[in-house]
């Protein structure tokens, strides 16, 4: 039954339960759901700020009242696009992970997923570098809304990445022990899904500094 | 590991300790209990408040101790507590976490250990919001809408670290309130057990269901405006505050855009309305329907009108700013899309009215506050259609008009719905019963006395008596009697105020003295009311999970033997 005609059943004609299997054997994972759930409350976030971002810059007509006198644009220092490179590169990674798990082969999802948190936790350290960079050219937070910004949305698009880092240790330890490997093989393919929503939600972001 | 779906085999983990069993719970029922006294406690503080606020306005400097920087620390902190910590955290992290298991056919939440850490994160923002009056400064005064850039201004009270508090107390229940919301939608969505299908489900599930997706996505504006705040405050960002003179000096900020944090506040603060609103409509349905011995009128209908009112309550939130300045045809476009909201809200309110047409109406204490529900949510209603027009918000905005109808609407509705509530699970949760006489002193004293308080408001606010001020002086256009009706709601106010005690004498006396309560008093057909002991153990149904046959609402069906048929009860 799809969502439409569920949602039309008159149920008070129906009494019984003939053709209602048991849930679980039709249902996805509770952690399937759980975290599709919560990649709609981050979109609902990162789309917040963007907008945020499009009204206080003064897009002619948005909003009346957006003031965007003081925006001064950002640099695109060649660090931004060797930072993006290692995050398409560590959502590679992931990706052959993801592979891997669904076919059960412990060894690959193993390293590749490894693999895909080392490059994670390099994207976040070339940010950090950005940051310094940023603020040694005289970029700092309270110099003028662009910046402002800027380390805003690559903050909460880091702490993103650093929750899955961290989710991401726990397929690695599940691996370790027999009897748990169909939850680790689960895991490794829900951080590669994650992954590549923090790719995309990346992608977006640095398109919206580089041509504002 | 507890057994989180719907399968019988995995052992559930029983805690062996007191501390295992009460305080590091995992069981959603602790916690639901947990989220509510908490609630409760934090809201009695901003009850207090209120009655701090009325001492000054029916008797104008006769309490020296309330400075003014003092009533508008009382006004912002009442607000927020009511709407924030105490309604939200109540409804859904109290009724959500104690009712969606029970009543889905469920052992507990999908994710119990996310389910414990929300409750304490949230916990910890209590906390930290009621720092906010021990700080140097006292908490905000910026009243609980929190504008810049008189939020973060010398002059408001509260602007240096009261505002800190505050902004971080914020922060941290969003996070609490985000765990514990993937944990109520993922559970209805997962945990349901065999047979109940989304359209058996009770319109309690359905309202703290789509609640709980609305507050996943409105916090995060709070979330994001929260953040903002805060470095414009802290770290020197003008994200929020313009250019602009200070104290006879000009600060370091630039080009920020008050109105974007307006729009921020009420993109959060609109669906916010309906995350209260909503699980007490659900509520107040199976209620009525319950104590009217009848199934609830048009359930399809009151179903999509609960989904409908979620999402077009997103559409409306600049109504909250029609005198912002901004583009009147926005003002235009938010009027028509706040007006259209009244149809399917009025949908509901003949759908309620039409279950107790011709029912077999028990007129026990739930089925009083859910009556009373009616008259207070139609009041406040009718007076939003006032609101909503443009022309007419512009000269009632910022008046006491304001003020009576979104404590009637918002205020009063939900918390009618809660003591209803309360009174009618009371029985499941503790296995006791309450005092009857108590129970209805309690209300007739709180339903009238509400109008006595929030009614005359009105007229105050179309005399143009305005809002949040200390003092009214002396005032060409406020007559004598203003400050009549003043008096009179102050009295009204204590009275209401006091007669609260009969509830918690009421509840607190019936937990250690009341009669055993029947496992089903009410003779009631949703799933809570059949479990195998009362009140129910961890895992709530003993070794076989529940097979749901019908919907909840089979009630004086025909040629039945009993005037009602419980959801696990197979069809003969």
């Amino acid at each position: 039954m799809n969502l439409f005609d569920r949602l039309r059943e008159k149920s008070w004609q129906t009494p019984g339960v003939e053709g209602y299997s048991d849930p679980a054997s039709y249902r996805p994972e509770s952690a399937v759901v759980g975290m599709y759930v919560y990649i709609a409350v981050a979109t609902a976030l990162i789309t917040l700020i963007m907008a945020a971002y499009l009204v206080r810059m003064g897009l002619p007509g948005t909003m009346e009242h957006g003031s965007g006198d003081d925006w001064l644009p950002m640099p695109e220092p060649p660090l931004l696009w060797i930072n993006t490179a290692i995050l398409v590169a560590s959502s590679l990674a992931w990706e052959i992970a993801r592979r891997a798990a669904r076919r059960h082969v412990k060894g690959r999802a193993l390293y590749m997923s490894i693999a895909g948190a080392v490059l994670g936790l390099a994207f976040m350290s070339g940010q950090l570098l950005l940051w310094r960079q940023f603020q040694a050219e005289g970029y700092y937070l309270a110099a003028n809304p662009a910046a402002a910004f800027f380390y805003l949305l690559t903050a909460v698009h880091g702490l993103h990445l650093a929750g899955g880092v961290i989710a991401s240790t726990r397929a690695f330890s599940q691996l370790g022990i027999e009897g748990e490997h169909a939850r680790a093989f689960r895991n490794i393919r829900l951080c590669a899904v994650y992954w590549h929503f923090l790719l995309l939600v990346w992608v977006l972001l640095a398109g919206l500094l580089v041509s504002t | 590991m507890a057994t989180t779906l719907a399968d019988d085999l995995k052992p559930l983990h029983h805690p062996k300790t007191w501390i295992g069993k009460y305080v590091w719970s995992q069981d959603h029922k602790v916690i639901a209990i947990q989220y509510s006294l908490t609630a409760i406690g934090v809201g009695l503080v901003a009850l207090v408040l209120s009655i701090l606020m009325r001492l000054q306005l029916g008797f104008p400097g006769a309490f020296p101790a309330i400075q003014p920087e003092n009533y508008l620390q009382y006004v912002s902190m009442h607000g927020m507590i009511m709407v924030v910590y105490l309604l939200t955290a109540l409804l859904l992290g109290g009724f959500g976490n104690y009712l969606i298991p029970l009543m889905v056919g469920a052992r507990d939440m999908v994710f119990p250990y996310v389910n414990m850490l929300s409750y304490w994160v949230y916990l910890l923002s209590v906390m930290v919001l009621l720092a906010g009056f021990f700080v140097p400064g006292g908490p905000t005064g910026a009243g609980w809408t929190l504008y810049p850039p008189q939020a973060i201004s010398a002059g408001t009270p509260g602007h240096q670290w009261g505002i800190v508090t505050m902004l971080s107390s914020l922060i941290i229940f969003i996070i609490a309130f985000t765990m514990g919301g993937l944990n109520y939608v993922t559970t209805v969505l997962q945990a349901r057990s065999r047979g109940m299908t989304l359209m058996r489900m009770p319109l309690s599930v359905w309202g703290i269901f789509t609640a709980s997706i609305m507050g996943l996505l409105a916090f995060p504006a709070l979330f994001v405006a929260a953040i903002m705040m805060l470095l414009d405050h802290l770290a020197g960002s003008s994200f929020f505050m313009p250019a602009m003179m200070s104290m006879g000096q000009g600060t370091d900020n630039v080009g920020g855009s008050p109105i974007l944090f307006q729009h921020l506040f009420w993109f959060f603060g609109h669906p916010e309305v309906y995350i209260v609103a909503l699980p007490a409509f659900g509520i107040v349905s199976d209620l009525i329907s319950v104590h009217a011995r009848k199934n609830i009128f048009g359930y399809r209908m009151m179903v999509w009108a609960i989904v409908i009112i979620g999402g077009l309550s997103f559409l409306v939130w600049a109504h909250h700013m029609y005198v912002s300045g901004m583009n009147p045809y926005f003002g235009f476009f938010f009027a028509t899309s706040t007006l259209v909201i009244a149809i399917p809200t009025a949908i509901k309110v003949y759908n309620w009215l039409l279950t107790l047409w011709r029912g077999d109406i028990h007129l026990r204490v739930p089925m009083l506050f859910a009556i009373g529900f009616i008259f207070t949510f139609i009041h406040g209603g009718l007076t939003g259609l006032f609101l909503g027009n443009v022309s007419v918000d512009v000269p009632l905005s910022d008046t006491l008009f304001v003020v009576g109808h979104f404590h009637m609407v918002m205020g009063v509705s939900p918390i009618l719905v809660i003591f209803g509530a309360i009174y009618h699970w009371y029985p499941k949760i503790t296995g006791r019963m309450w005092n009857e006489t108590l129970g209805k002193f309690h209300f007739w004293i709180t339903f009238l006395g509400v109008y006595a308080i929030y009614l005359p408001m009105h007229y105050l606010g179309i005399l143009g008596v305005p809002r949040r001020y200390y003092a009214l002086g002396e005032t060409a256009f406020i007559p004598d009697s203003v400050h009549d009706a003043n008096q009179a709601i102050t009295i009204a106010a204590i009275v209401v105020f006091f007669a609260q005690g009969l509830f918690f004498f009421n509840m607190i006396w019936s937990y250690f003295r009341g009669a055993k309560a029947d496992p089903n008093p009410w003779g009631a057909a949703s799933l809570e009311w059949q479990t195998p002991d009362t009140p129910p153990k961890h895992g709530n149904w003993g070794p076989k999970l529940p097979t749901v046959y019908r919907w909840a609402y089979d009630y004086s069906v025909p040629g039945s033997a009993r005037d009602f048929i419980p959801q696990n009860e197979p069809p003969s």
